[in-house]
């Protein structure tokens, strides 16, 4: 709890908190949202919902709802939703609860196979689908690491192209800190209660109900959810684009904010079809 | 006090550089690079024979218990082992299967057929452990996902204890197990069912449980009694908040014990072992410990209370450092007398009537072993067995068919 309001401290001023009810009301959702256009749905990876850059510059012309998925402060909510099905009708409840009809939806790794099985599941209701680094199929000449796996200590390499950017930051809570590690844990297994063991729950044999045009967005040196993935989704998506980002890894948008920054933004703001 | 000759049955030959050249004992040390069948076959035997003159000695039961991809303890299935010992202990010990790692199974419906096979086989005599089991078995080398364990957990104890109690056929509709038809043959000889002991790391829902359904409970610790206090102080407390007595046979604990004729014949013969154990048994790196989500919040905040002894351990034995292994308590070790004085001071300390006496450690051979637990039979057991009986509790939990061999003389028989 401490953490949630350390970081609703944090958001810069234009940025505003609501809590959205879920599930008849036995979870609420927490939205951050700021600026104003077109809405755009983000949600975020394993690493949990912070405002930033990327956000920052969404938010430049378009309203942004970027929604914490649940669990992450208390685990008690996952009890609520057993599975992934149950997670992406609790994204559609919190779309008709904000009064979106249709949406774009950009995800990010976790978020990313959250966006598309929501695109799945609602085709009709995302207009446009952006999947950064998403996880969601499997291949067995591609396994994707276990994050559960591996040393702490090992994080930055698995997922940053440059494992001494000051990102690593981000990655690593401090060892000394009990309660700061058991706090990064119980965001991380909000997110692992979706994907243990493998983060391979059907997506493949429903993907093909996409209907939004999809922009793939790739680093070139993801060593987490390597760049085969790009081309797997592409191959499996009517409509795709793959945007490869040179010098990333698996958080293209904070390792190389311009460039993924345009490409989104253009791929949003595109013409319609 | 019960005494237990608890078997975690390790691999006697890991390699001298194991800990520097292999991530973990656990869940990843590879199986065809280290764990050579032709040996095992040499473990298997050992293992058991040791347990079976644990039986012969008098001990008041043999323990096993469940681990998977483990250099220290491959009994992938104690329900095998333990099947054997039923039918190779003459002298009616107690079979201590502790336990089965519930959610492991669904439908748990398996080890209520399996626990209730070895009580009928046993005519009686199973304690039926329920662990919550580890992170490393359940969450990683079984796929179960870690925010679903205690769920899991707790569903199959219920499923099972029906099982065992409820007349067959009946429904059972749970979030896990779901089953139209539950009627298991045989229901267990015991009624009206074999007693359950929880077995776990220290975690507060585990004694909730304990206190709701009458249950006993061993702390399987591998740190001894300075550090094992803590915790069981917090069992205790949680006990009298929710008015239940403070009868010691609700309580076990592990410990590692080594018995020689002196204290300094128990350093030269036991230390390398214990160093083996320490160093190599407990190579465990922390990510394996907990997967995000094993741990609840209320358990995980009781953890970072009171700490973990683990990384002391290691270093201590690193050192080959005989007197820190035995100052901290993590070993008792030396002489009967002073391994028996030391028992009952940690009987008292933690305010336990069940030792989990685990007497092969790591790489120790099985004469060595043998010589261990017969110094333990033949002069411990006697100096500690009737350590509780003034007070006169009743042990609700030994298996019903088993010896009684530390029961508190009723008044009748004495006169």
């Amino acid at each position: 709890m401490t953490e949630t309001t350390s970081r609703a401290t944090a958001l810069p001023p234009h940025v505003t908190e609501r809590l959205v009810p879920a599930l008849a009301g036995r979870i609420q959702a927490r939205v951050l949202v700021a600026g104003t256009g077109d809405p755009v749905l983000f949600l975020h990876g394993a690493g949990g919902l912070i405002w930033d850059p990327f956000l920052e510059a969404l938010a430049a012309g378009h309203t942004v709802y970027a929604v914490e998925h649940p669990g992450a402060a208390d685990t008690d909510a996952l009890d609520q939703l057993p599975g992934i099905w149950e997670l992406v009708l609790f994204y559609d409840e919190v779309l008709d609860a904000l009064g979106l009809d249709t949406v774009a939806v950009v995800g990010h790794s976790f978020g990313g196979m959250v966006a598309a099985e929501l695109a799945a599941n609602s085709p009709r209701r995302v207009s446009r689908l952006v999947l950064i680094a998403a996880i969601g199929l499997w291949r067995d000449d591609a396994p994707i690491p276990d994050i559960a796996g591996v040393p702490a200590s090992r994080m930055p390499e698995l997922v940053l192209a440059d494992p001494n950017s000051p990102l690593a930051e981000l990655l690593t809570p401090p060892a000394d800190d009990p309660q700061a590690l058991f706090e990064a844990a119980l965001r991380m297994a909000s997110i692992l209660h979706f994907v243990w063991p493998l983060p391979d729950k059907g997506l493949r044999g429903r993907i093909h109900r996409v209907a939004a045009p999809t922009q793939l967005v790739w680093g070139e040196r993801d060593a987490l959810v390597s760049p085969v993935y790009a081309e797997e989704f592409a191959g499996l998506l009517a409509r795709s684009e793959t945007v490869l980002i040179p010098d990333a890894g698996h958080l293209p948008q904070l390792e190389q904010p311009r460039l993924v920054q345009d490409a989104v933004l253009a791929f949003l703001d595109g013409p319609a079809e | 006090m019960k005494s237990i000759f608890f078997h975690l049955m390790p691999y006697r030959d890991l390699p001298a550089d194991f800990e520097s050249r292999y991530e973990s004992i656990w869940v990843t040390p590879p199986n065809t690079e280290l764990c050579d069948p032709a040996k095992v076959a040499q473990y298997y035997d050992w293992n058991l024979d040791e347990l079976e003159l644990a039986d012969r000695l008098g001990f008041d039961g043999v323990g096993v218990n469940e681990h998977h991809q483990n250099g220290y303890g491959f009994m992938a299935s104690p329900n095998l082992m333990a099947a054997s010992l039923a039918r190779r202990t003459p002298n009616n010990s107690a079979i201590m299967v502790l336990g089965n790692t519930l959610a492991l199974y669904a439908p748990a419906t398996r080890v209520a057929e399996e626990f209730a096979m070895l009580d009928v086989l046993s005519k009686g005599r199973l304690a039926a452990g329920f662990p919550v089991g580890t992170s490393m078995d359940v969450n990683f080398c079984y796929g179960v996902t870690p925010t679903e364990t205690r769920a899991r957990f707790r569903e199959a104890e219920e499923l099972i204890i029906k099982a065992w109690t409820q007349p067959g056929p009946f429904i059972f509709n749970g979030k896990f197990n779901k089953l139209r038809y539950v009627n298991p043959w045989p229901q267990p000889l015991q009624k009206p069912h074999p007693p359950v002991w929880l077995a776990g790391g220290g975690s507060v829902e585990t004694w909730d449980l304990a206190a709701r359904r009458d249950y006993t409970y061993s702390y399987l610790s591998f740190f001894g009694a300075k550090f094992g206090k803590k915790l069981m102080d917090g069992f205790w407390n949680r006990m009298a908040e929710l008015g239940v007595d403070r009868n010691p046979f609700r309580a076990g604990f592990a410990q590692l014990i080594c018995v020689s004729e002196t204290d300094e014949r128990a350093e030269q013969e036991y230390l390398e072992h214990c160093s083996y154990f320490f160093n190599k048994c407990l190579h465990i790196p922390a990510h394996f410990m907990t997967a995000p989500g094993y741990r609840t919040r209320k358990s995980s905040e009781f953890a970072i209370r009171t700490n973990q002894p683990g990384e002391l351990a290691a270093v201590a034995a690193l050192e080959k450092n005989w007197k820190t292994l035995v100052d901290e308590g993590f070993i008792i070790a030396g002489s009967p007398a002073t391994v028996a004085d030391r028992l009952i001071e940690l009987a008292k300390t933690l305010r336990v009537g069940n030792l989990h006496a685990l007497l092969q450690i790591g790489s120790m051979p099985h004469e060595l072993t043998k010589k261990n637990i017969t110094l333990f039979a033949e002069e411990v057991i006697p100096r500690i067995r009737h350590m509780w009986d003034s007070e006169g509790w009743e042990h609700k939990w030994w298996p019903k068919g088993a010896a009684n061999r530390s029961a508190t003389r009723p008044a009748a028989s004495q006169a």
